[in-house]
């Protein structure tokens, strides 16, 4: 008894870590910190499970061999993951890790329903006899973690380039009607108890599935932030309702206090593109937009002027206020630094440089601002949104690297455009827009941008971090 | 608890999405628990259940570590240039 009574406090401090680690990474400078706390929370949740757990028989937990090693290879494989990882293959990390987190929660739901049933041998009105609560919880467990794992491969296949964009006719609709019948079968098992349960369970594993799969499948690239943003939130769920099934204080906690961070920052999020959350549940943006903005990207042969690296250097040492807008291609280039060394050097010849820092530039929410403050940029140059568009006006020379959609002013007039509305960088406010890409194509939105036509704008092609090395070659030889 | 957890998320700067989204990552790696319990009550012979539950835990394991490793390694830069 004197056991039970300390395990149920080790949770509710466990509890308690979660929020006071989550509310610590809100502030920059107590983050650290607070992952730490959590870290240190969990750690203490995890080892007093294994020791103090008893069932409601009285039975203490067993199979220490196979905990043991399960925790030592999942630790060391993680761990090494998580050291190895590059800094701009971090939105697809996430992605993995939430998917192994799904996938957990699923194969919980797995076997305790196995545990469940396993009396059953044919006889009539078995599963009539199983607790109606309980079930719920189980399906929900099931269902929730196999659609965030399903859907979380698919994201990590997506941002790193393993699995391209896939869209059917008719595909919300499908998509819609999976997550009927899935709501149809669990309610009908759970009210109708056939005999048939256990293999509707399996349908409802394989729909939940297959849900995941198709409910990433179509979503670009520029919503990938919020769909692994989501599928977090879905995984807290997921865990939360583990936490119901075990009547178990930190589990429940972790679990709903991601759902509910998750969901928020989902919101947040999608506020930024101006979207709303159904919007992207069916996912809509690639199906219509594309195929109309593919057609007029085609139709117009409108000429671009570009400009010489040297003439840049020029521009660039002689203005008085310089703003970067870097995006993915940034990141894909791993030119942070370079852009670092650039920005070092400018400012040593007296022109000031701040980042425009849009919200949703990169593959996940301050995305950019992980990278750049890899390379030691300073905080107080990171200008969000708003401040920006402000600063934008009066910039002499506006450098976007590697960003195309966060500076699509089809966004603020072009009623046609799929991201109309979206807040964007009004870049072209400038006296001079520099873009630096690879090469015409679209962005990841698969949208035409009339800012590359622009009568302010130059275009410089190129991977972001040879141009910004031939670049800082150029502003040394001035 | 959901107010609680609106309210923890509710003013936070955008340079500090991602760690966030990656500790809160991290934190649902408490499923790993249910794993635990599921893997320990699990009878010696029943070899399916041990399989499953060894692979959760190991799931479980690599979502709670590399979720904290990653946060801290992406925070850690923030650290450094405040110097």
């Amino acid at each position: 008894m004197m056991g039970q009574s300390l395990l149920t406090v080790i949770y509710i401090i466990a509890a308690v870590t979660f929020i006071l680690g989550l509310k610590m990474l809100s502030n920059p400078t107590s983050a650290r910190k607070g992952n730490l706390i959590a870290a240190f929370g969990m750690t203490a949740a995890i080892f007093a499970t294994i020791f103090l757990y008893q069932s409601e028989q009285g039975h203490s937990l067993h199979n220490f061999g196979w905990i043991f090693g399960g925790l030592a290879i999942g630790t060391l494989v993680g761990w090494i993951a998580a050291k190895k990882v590059k800094m701009t293959a971090m939105p697809e990390m996430v992605s993995l890790f939430n998917g192994m987190g799904g996938a957990c929660a699923a194969l919980i739901s797995l076997i305790e329903f196995n545990h469940m049933t396993q009396g059953y041998t044919g006889q009539a009105g078995f599963f009539s006899g199983l607790h109606g609560g309980t079930l719920l919880i189980i399906f929900l467990g099931l269902i929730i973690g196999s659609i965030s794992f399903a859907g979380s491969m698919i994201a990590w296949g997506k941002l790193n380039g393993s699995i391209k964009d896939f869209t059917f006719k008719g595909q919300h609709i499908v998509n819609l009607l999976l997550l009927a019948v899935i709501l149809v079968l669990v309610i009908y098992i759970i009210m109708a108890r056939p005999e048939m349960t256990r293999v509707y369970f399996y349908l409802v594993l394989i729909l939940a599935l297959i849900y995941g799969v198709f409910f990433v499948m179509p979503i670009g690239g520029a919503d990938m932030p919020v769909v692994i943003s989501l599928l977090n939130s879905f995984t807290g769920v997921a865990a939360a309702s583990g936490g119901f099934l075990y009547d178990n204080k930190a589990m429940l906690t972790g679990g709903i206090l991601v759902g509910a961070a998750g969901t928020l920052l989902t919101i947040l999020m999608t506020k930024a593109m101006n979207r709303s959350i159904l919007n992207v549940l069916i996912g809509n943006f690639g199906g219509g937009g594309t195929g109309a903005a593919g057609a007029a990207g085609a139709g117009g042969a409108k000429s671009v002027k570009e400009i010489a690296s040297a003439d840049l250097a020029v521009s660039l040492n002689y203005s008085k206020s310089v703003v970067i807008v870097p995006g993915y291609g940034l990141a894909v280039a791993q030119a942070q630094k370079t852009t670092k060394e650039l920005e070092d050097l400018l400012e040593a010849n007296g022109v000031e440089v701040r980042y425009a820092i849009h919200p949703v530039a990169g593959r996940m929410p301050g995305h950019m601002n992980v990278l750049l403050a890899e390379a030691n940029v300073e905080y107080p140059k990171l200008i969000d949104l708003e401040e920006a568009n402000e600063l934008l006006t009066n910039a002499d020379v506006v450098l976007v690297l590697g960003a195309n959609d966060v500076v699509n002013p089809a966004a603020e007039d072009d009623p046609n455009s799929p991201i109309f509305g979206m807040p964007v960088l009004q870049v072209w406010k400038a006296k001079m827009v520099v873009v630096v890409k690879r090469s015409m194509s679209s962005g990841y939105a698969g949208i035409d941008n009339p800012l590359f036509y622009h009568d302010k704008t130059r275009m410089l092609f190129g991977d972001a971090k040879k141009v910004l090395q031939d670049l800082i070659h150029e502003v040394k030889a001035l | 608890m959901i107010f609680l957890g609106i309210e923890v998320i509710g003013r936070v700067p955008s340079v500090l999405h991602t760690p966030l989204m990656s500790g809160a990552n991290a934190i649902h790696g408490v499923v790993i628990i249910g794993a635990i319990i599921v893997m320990g009550k699990a009878e010696p012979g029943n070899y399916l259940a041990l399989i499953l539950g060894f692979l959760a835990v190991i799931l479980g394991a690599i979502n709670v570590v590399g979720g904290f490793v990653v946060t801290d390694r992406m925070l850690e830069m923030f650290k450094q240039k405040k110097k």
